[in-house]
């Protein structure tokens, strides 16, 4: 198979991951599409590893998931505290931190 | 003009025995100093007493120094003594070392001996004073750095003496600060001061610039080589620091107010011996002045200037220490007048420096006890007939008085004659305009001393109801009269012998023998007969009427003399009101030109950023728009480019 079809593959991911972020509100939403354009990079890196023929790729792809997972930790605490205090976890509606 | 100039004698042999003791004339008043200020009013016990041993303790070094320079030759007695290597820079070397030699030694025995009869006095004057170790803490400053100035062997050396003096002078005028007029007084005669520094500043620049040294056996050595015109300047400038140390015209008007400080530090600083130190600068520099005609004439100039200038404001002041001011103001013009003559005058001007030392000390001093007696006042029409109840200091008064006005055969006849006789030497123009100036002074020095002493001592008395005269304590008069002796039989001792011409000869060079515009018996008897004028004069205004308690309007001129010929309006219509015009000006400027420009630039850029600061909306999802756009285009940018 042709290995630039991973590539279209993630960059159509990556979009669709953007498009999420930019245009939900729901903070949990926004996270997952956080987590879909950190997974099309990931895919991109295997691709060209595979590509080029040596794993840098695929160790950085490694180091990518280890990244997202501790952020996933945080993210989440911090999502659950906002809803918490404010019985919503709309992003707009989190908007105190301004000028 | 004859002029032998032994410029290696300034060098001076090293010092041993005695004279490497030099250093303790200084260090000693300087200890007594340190110990009273910084000991705060744990030495108020003893202070006055340590206060006074210490310039006692240094006279007492000189002294035994004097006599041993006796025992030498005339032309060894100049002894440098090196103390340390001030500065140091590449070629560049000061040396801080300290020189003895005739004409120091004057100054040396002046300073100690006339300054501890002044301290003795102090004990008695400031005894009911609660800040008295203070203020013999700040004379013993004063006498260390007098000393400083007259021992240093260069300018550099003697500027930190002429500072020292200028800041003991500034803390002794306002010594009663809480009074503001006294204060005031004490800031005005710093502030002349600094004029005269300045130039003495400026002087040894020009010293170093032109010559390369400041060390007066250097500066001696090239004067020679060096040009008329760096000559010329640095006379001028040493002039203008002569000028304001020792109240002289144009600077002048700072020292009648100078006598707002107790009446001791009236004598000792502002009559016996810092006033005196431009005239010790004048015939120091003798080597420079020689190679500038122009800036001895202009010496001249200012001292016949000022010794009439002096004696008219003398005329009319009715408070007794003012009168003494003018009369001290009028006294140094003549010596100034004598440093300008060259070698004709050097001698005469320290010896009449030495004599008014003595004379014009002991009526400080003699005034001081009046206003003991007399709670303090010093309105002169309002003494008069203190003779019978103040007798040691009547008789210690006339003494100083008969000193003064040129009486035959008391000092001021020796010393103050030879100024006008020597003012008289030269041809031309000159001897008729500087002589007749110095002779008219003597006939004015008579009436306006006589008229003093008349309103103090003699006539009815015009007394206010709450004051009873009483004689001083004996460690008042006891000074008195030894001054009083000095000041009857100095002059007597030095003048006639020539002792003074042969003793600083080696020094400032030789009298030489000089004709004068008009034979020498002439001139004699036109003083005598100008003095008698004066006080006959003085004796028919002031004794025989009545002197009213308030002063008569009187003419213009007297008007004019009262406001001291009005030097304070010159100066303040010349320098301070256009100095204030020029610092309101530039605080103008300062408001609004330079921190208008930065406060301009700040508010640009606070406005700026705060309509900036509008993009931080708070919303993350525009965050995140933002940051996609710039990725994208960056990327955009990128392919474009073909990176």
């Amino acid at each position: 198979m042709n290995p630039m079809n991973y590539v279209y593959l993630s960059a159509l991911l990556f979009s669709i991951g953007a498009a999420g972020v930019l245009l939900r509100r729901n903070a949990i939403v926004v996270f997952m599409s956080v987590e879909l354009m950190l997974n099309a990079t990931n895919l991109t890196f295997v691709a060209f590893a595979r590509m080029h023929g040596n794993l840098d790729g695929q160790v950085i792809a490694f180091f990518v998931m280890v990244v997202a997972a501790a952020e996933v930790v945080v993210g989440l605490a911090i999502i659950m505290t906002i809803f918490r205090a404010r019985r919503s976890a709309s992003v707009d509606g989190a908007n105190l931190l301004k000028y | 003009m004859p002029t032998t100039f032994a410029s290696q004698s300034v060098q001076g042999a090293a010092a041993t025995g005695v004279f490497s003791l030099s250093w303790l004339l200084i260090a000693l008043p300087l200890f007594g100093a340190a110990v009273l200020i910084l000991g705060g009013r744990r030495t108020d016990r003893f202070g006055h007493l340590l206060g006074t041993a210490m310039p006692a303790a240094s006279f007492v070094i000189g002294l035994v120094q004097f006599f041993a320079l006796l025992g030498r030759d005339a032309e060894d007695r100049a002894v440098s003594q090196h103390l340390y290597s001030w500065i140091s820079v590449g070629s560049f070397q000061v040396d801080a070392g300290l020189l003895v030699d005739q004409l120091s030694m004057c100054f040396v025995l002046l300073i100690t001996g006339v300054g501890t009869l002044i301290h003795i006095y102090s004990i008695g004057y400031m005894a009911h004073d609660t800040e008295r170790r203070r203020f013999f803490g700040y004379l013993n400053l004063f006498v260390a750095a007098m000393l400083l100035l007259v021992l240093a062997d260069s300018y550099l050396v003697l500027y930190v003496g002429w500072e020292g003096v200028g800041l003991a002078s500034y803390l002794l005028i306002g010594f009663w600060n809480h009074v503001p007029e006294y204060a005031a007084a004490a800031k005005k005669a710093f502030v002349a001061n600094r004029v005269g520094d300045f130039g003495l500043s400026v002087a040894i620049m020009i010293m170093f610039w032109q010559l390369g040294t400041v060390s007066f056996a250097g500066v001696f050595g090239a004067a020679d080589r060096a040009s008329e015109a760096a000559l010329t300047a640095i006379g001028l400038m040493l002039l203008l620091a002569a000028c304001g140390k020792s109240a002289q015209f144009p600077l002048q008007s700072w020292l009648g107010d100078a006598m707002a400080g107790p009446t001791p530090v009236s004598a000792l600083i502002h009559a016996a011996t810092m006033v005196t130190a431009g005239v010790y600068l004048i015939i120091r520099s003798a080597p420079v002045f020689e190679g500038a005609p122009d800036a001895q004439l202009v010496v001249v100039i200012v001292g016949a200037i000022t010794l009439l200038f002096g004696a008219i404001i003398g005329t009319a002041k009715d408070d007794i220490k003012k009168a003494l001011a003018a009369s001290t103001m009028s006294q140094i013009g003549y010596m100034i007048l004598a440093a300008g003559l060259g070698p004709v005058g050097y001698a005469f001007a320290i010896f009449h420096l030495l004599t008014h030392g003595f004379f014009k000390a002991g009526m400080f001093l003699g005034a001081g006890s009046v206003m003991h007696g007399m709670n303090d006042q010093v309105d002169m029409r309002r003494f008069g007939g203190l003779s019978s109840v103040m007798k040691v200091t009547w008789f210690t008064f006339l003494l100083g008085w008969l000193a003064i006005i040129g009486f035959p055969g008391l000092s001021g006849f020796w010393s103050k004659d030879k100024i006008i006789e020597a003012a008289f030497v030269g041809d031309g123009w000159r001897p008729w305009v500087f002589g007749i100036a110095a002779l008219i002074g003597a006939g004015v020095t008579a009436f306006y001393m006589t008229r003093l002493f008349l309103m103090t001592f003699h006539g009815e008395r015009r007394w206010t109801e709450d004051v009873h005269p009483h004689e001083s304590p004996a460690v008042m008069t006891v000074p008195l009269v030894v001054l009083a002796i000095g000041s009857a039989f100095l002059g007597l001792l030095l003048g006639p012998t020539g002792a003074i011409q042969h003793w600083l000869e080696p020094v400032v060079g030789s009298h030489g023998e000089q004709t004068t515009a008009l034979p020498v018996s002439v001139l004699t008897t036109l003083t005598v007969l100008l003095v008698a004028v004066g006080i006959g004069l003085a004796w028919s205004m002031y004794l025989r009427r009545p002197v009213p308690a308030t002063a008569p309007v009187g003419t213009a001129l007297t008007r004019a003399a009262r406001r001291d010929l009005y030097q304070d309006a010159v100066n303040e219509s010349l320098l301070m009101r256009p100095g204030q015009y020029l610092t309101r000006s530039l605080v103008y400027f300062d408001n609004r030109g330079v921190d208008g420009a930065v406060n301009g630039v700040a508010a640009l850029i606070g406005g700026t950023s705060g309509r900036f600061r509008r993009l931080q909306t708070g919303f993350v999802r525009s965050y995140a728009l933002s940051m996609l756009v710039g990725a994208a285009v960056l990327v955009g940018i990128m392919l474009l480019v073909g990176v």
